[in-house]
């Protein structure tokens, strides 16, 4: 069993949890995931890795409810433990490029935080733009104006930093001749889509970290696979990082939807029996 | 006066209009009456051919006789001495090309049923509560084991047994490997794997789950920790494809993620955590055991299910049971064909799989004929679900972080007779070695590894 050892809500609908979980903590690094159950009737769920630390034996990870899973992960508390946590998982991210622009959308800005930390903590000159809809959802500002050598923070409605996309930032970036060696987008796949479809028209060399249905997150059954330059690709050890160039998207973005009848079923049978709960 | 009936008493089964709306065992087993008739059929013959067909050498006419006198609790003492696993193995093993293949009493009629005696003995002990094993006494030496599939937990218990101190490492949640997320509940019911696994539990074995050898760490770590011989029986499953176009699409599955849904996750459950698809038509393309645990289990799910493969009837490498209980389950067998492309609708979603007919040429290599593509004969089989088994990989992660340690060009590892790698004090068996195979032939892999890890540890001590 794994024990939260903190808990922390960032937003109405993100929370970030450190799990003890040594044997995950010792190798983990910038760009890998783990796979974790509540309880032993839970399903194996992947979430990246936002903070580790090997010598406390603490693996951090920033999770948006969105499901029957997340939602149940909600309900726990520090103290409380999950059944199972494994990991890390992936490839670690490749710390190259000089001057980098790391791209978080959303919740995958909890993602994009370790990788601009570790360009960072390389001596890299990090731009980071960040992205939300409004200014309720902003996560880890200060975190990542630590991390950052620049900062934007673009909201859909204006609320909170500039009103925009992020896409529109970086193409404001790159048309004002910033040097950019690198891009790397992390967050919906619409969102990475988007930047790729922009920093190609620039060829600027860009890493999507995709984000896959998984089960066992090992290689050995092939759900989160995905078509890069033609071919076939596991997205949990062959990646999660990919030339986004390479990625092709609308298939991704349609695997993505596999199960969402059944996952939309189970979100309110478990809501539904949590709201009962609280009742009695 | 030993029975001289030419046949093997029946193994009792679940009908199959009733078991397909259910994942029960489908062989029931022998009762002790069957089984004391049964085993009254073997000859006790001096030179006991039946024990060079098992991977594991169990002493096979000698448990029998203990059967035929109705003494199961000798039998399964007898049994112990040389298997970990015996409910396991009396379940899943070929015994159709190993003991029985050798039997005497199969020259003139069929074999002895030892499989189902082997099985009838280890569920009477189990079902009697047998008293949990001792740990043995303890000799001071660690030694290590990289995943719990059979290769590994057979070496582990052999390990334990000699008193070494064994910390069995595991990337997936539960132990069992293949005999808990690929064989269906159907064949070899889970609670059994899980109390074969808890014996050894019993037996000191320390068993640590979510550890990925390669990520979480590396060989070259569990030796600085002080474990003194390693076994890797990391298995091969890396699930192939067929880099055709459109296996990217909705319902395309490998055999491992469909079964690993199927049977781990249980996502057959009502209100599983875990979705799978319920097919309406599905194709599972490739002919051997995997391919009919997963045509069985879409069965299961209410689906129609046809069976492409390329090669003739004769060729099936499935066992001749499975094959059989797939066919008696109204699993549609289309022999002589090979999928080349797989259609879909504008949602992503497979609506059909494109097929080419085969005729069968001349022997390739493997003794089988090949199959040759008949140009222009491709048809559509409409199918909302495909499931690939067409065969698994050992899987490169513990070989490419591993210094030192080498493989053959399918990516299997590299061993000597004594089963060890090309880095010093590693040992390998089971599929990581020869790719995929059986589970016995797995088992017997860790036990042999397990007494050359022993040898090894006392030479260098």
């Amino acid at each position: 069993m794994y024990r939260i050892l903190e808990k922390k809500v960032l937003n109405p609908t993100v929370i970030s949890i450190t799990v003890d979980a040594p044997h995950a903590a010792r190798h983990a690094k910038a760009g890998q995931f783990i796979i974790l159950r509540v309880d032993e009737d839970g399903e194996r769920v992947p979430f990246t890795i936002a903070a580790a630390d090997p010598e406390k034996g603490t693996v951090t990870i920033i999770y948006q409810v969105v499901g029957a899973t997340t939602r149940k992960l909600m309900e726990l508390e520090e103290g409380d433990e999950l059944a199972d946590f494994a990991g890390p998982l992936g490839k670690p991210s490749e710390i190259e490029g000089e001057n980098v622009v790391v791209i978080g959308g959303g919740v995958g800005c909890a993602i994009a935080l370790p990788t601009a930390k570790a360009f960072h903590d390389a001596g890299k000159n990090v731009t980071t733009i960040v992205g939300f809809r409004n200014k309720d959802l902003v996560i880890l500002e200060d975190e990542f104006r630590d991390v950052s050598d620049t900062y934007y923070l673009m909201s859909d409605d204006g609320t909170a930093g500039e009103k925009g996309l992020v896409t529109a930032k970086l193409e404001e970036l790159i048309k004002s001749g910033q040097k950019i060696d690198k891009v790397i987008a992390i967050g919906p796949l619409v969102m990475m889509k988007s930047v790729c479809l922009l920093t190609r028209k620039y060829d600027i060399p860009t890493v999507v970290s995709m984000n896959p249905i998984m089960i066992d997150g090992t290689g050995m059954c092939g759900g989160c696979r995905l078509v890069v330059d033609g071919k076939m690709q596991f997205a949990c050890v062959d990646g999660p990082d990919f030339d986004g160039h390479k990625v092709d998207f609308d298939a991704a973005i349609s695997r993505n939807r596999a199960y969402m009848d059944k996952e939309r079923h189970n979100y309110e049978e478990t809501c539904n029996l949590l709201n009962k709960k609280e009742e009695a | 006066m030993p029975n001289m009936r030419m046949d093997k008493n029946p193994m009792p089964t679940q009908p199959a209009e009733e078991r397909i709306h259910n994942v029960d065992e489908v062989a029931q087993g022998y009762t002790a009456e069957m089984a004391i008739d049964e085993a009254k059929r073997c000859l006790s013959c001096k030179h006991k051919p039946c024990i060079s067909g098992c991977p594991v050498n169990i002493h096979i006419p000698e448990f029998i006789a203990k059967v035929a006198e109705g003494n199961f609790e000798e039998a399964y003492e007898i049994i112990s001495l040389t298997s970990s696993l015996p409910a396991i193995c009396g379940r899943v093993c070929p015994q159709e090309s190993q003991c029985e293949s050798k039997c005497v009493r199969g020259i003139k009629g069929e074999p002895v049923a030892i499989g189902r005696l082997e099985r009838f003995v280890a569920d009477y002990m189990r079902e009697k509560g047998e008293a949990p094993l001792k740990a043995p006494q303890r000799n001071g030496h660690k030694a290590a084991v990289i995943g719990a599939g059979p290769a590994g937990l057979t070496a582990a218990g052999d390990l334990a047994k000699l008193g070494y101190e064994v910390t069995v490492f595991e990337a997936l949640h539960t132990p069992g490997g293949v005999l808990m997320y690929g064989i269906p509940e159907f064949r070899l019911p889970k609670a059994i794997v899980q109390h074969e696994i808890q014996k050894l539990r019993d037996l000191g074995v320390e068993i640590v789950t979510n550890y990925v050898v390669g990520r979480s760490g590396t060989i070259e770590e569990l030796m600085n920790d002080g474990y003194e011989a390693i076994f890797v029986g990391s298995g091969a499953g890396l699930p192939n494809f067929m880099n055709m176009e459109g296996e990217e699409l909705k319902g395309v599955y490998s055999a491992n993620e469909f079964l690993t849904r199927f049977n781990l996750m249980k996502a057959y459950k009502e209100g599983s955590a875990t979705p799978i698809q319920h097919p309406t038509k599905t194709v599972v393309v490739g002919g051997g055991n995997v391919a009919m645990d997963a045509a069985r289990c879409a069965r299961r799910l209410g689906s129609e299910v046809h069976i492409v493969y390329r090669r003739s009837l004769e060729e099936l490498p499935a066992r001749k049971e499975e094959v059989e209980h797939a066919m008696e389950e109204g699993i549609i067998f289309d022999l002589l064909n090979n999928p080349v492309k797989v259609h879909g609708d504008e949602n992503g979603n497979v609506n059909a799989v494109e097929c080419i007919q085969m005729e069968l040429g001349e022997p390739d290599e493997s003794g089988r004929r090949r199959p040759i593509a008949k140009e222009g004969s491709n048809f559509m089989i409409d199918a909302d679900c495909m499931i690939m088994a067409i065969g698994t990989s050992p899987n490169p992660l513990i070989r490419s972080t591993t210094e030192g340690l080498e493989t053959n060009r399918k990516g299997c590892l590299i061993v000597n007779e004594d089963e060890m790698t090309t880095k010093d004090g590693v040992f390998a068996g089971g599929d990581a070695v020869t790719g995929a195979a059986t589970v016995i032939s797995a088992m017997g892999a860790g036990k042999k590894a397990a007494a050359a890890m022993d040898r090894y540890i006392q030479k260098n001590r």
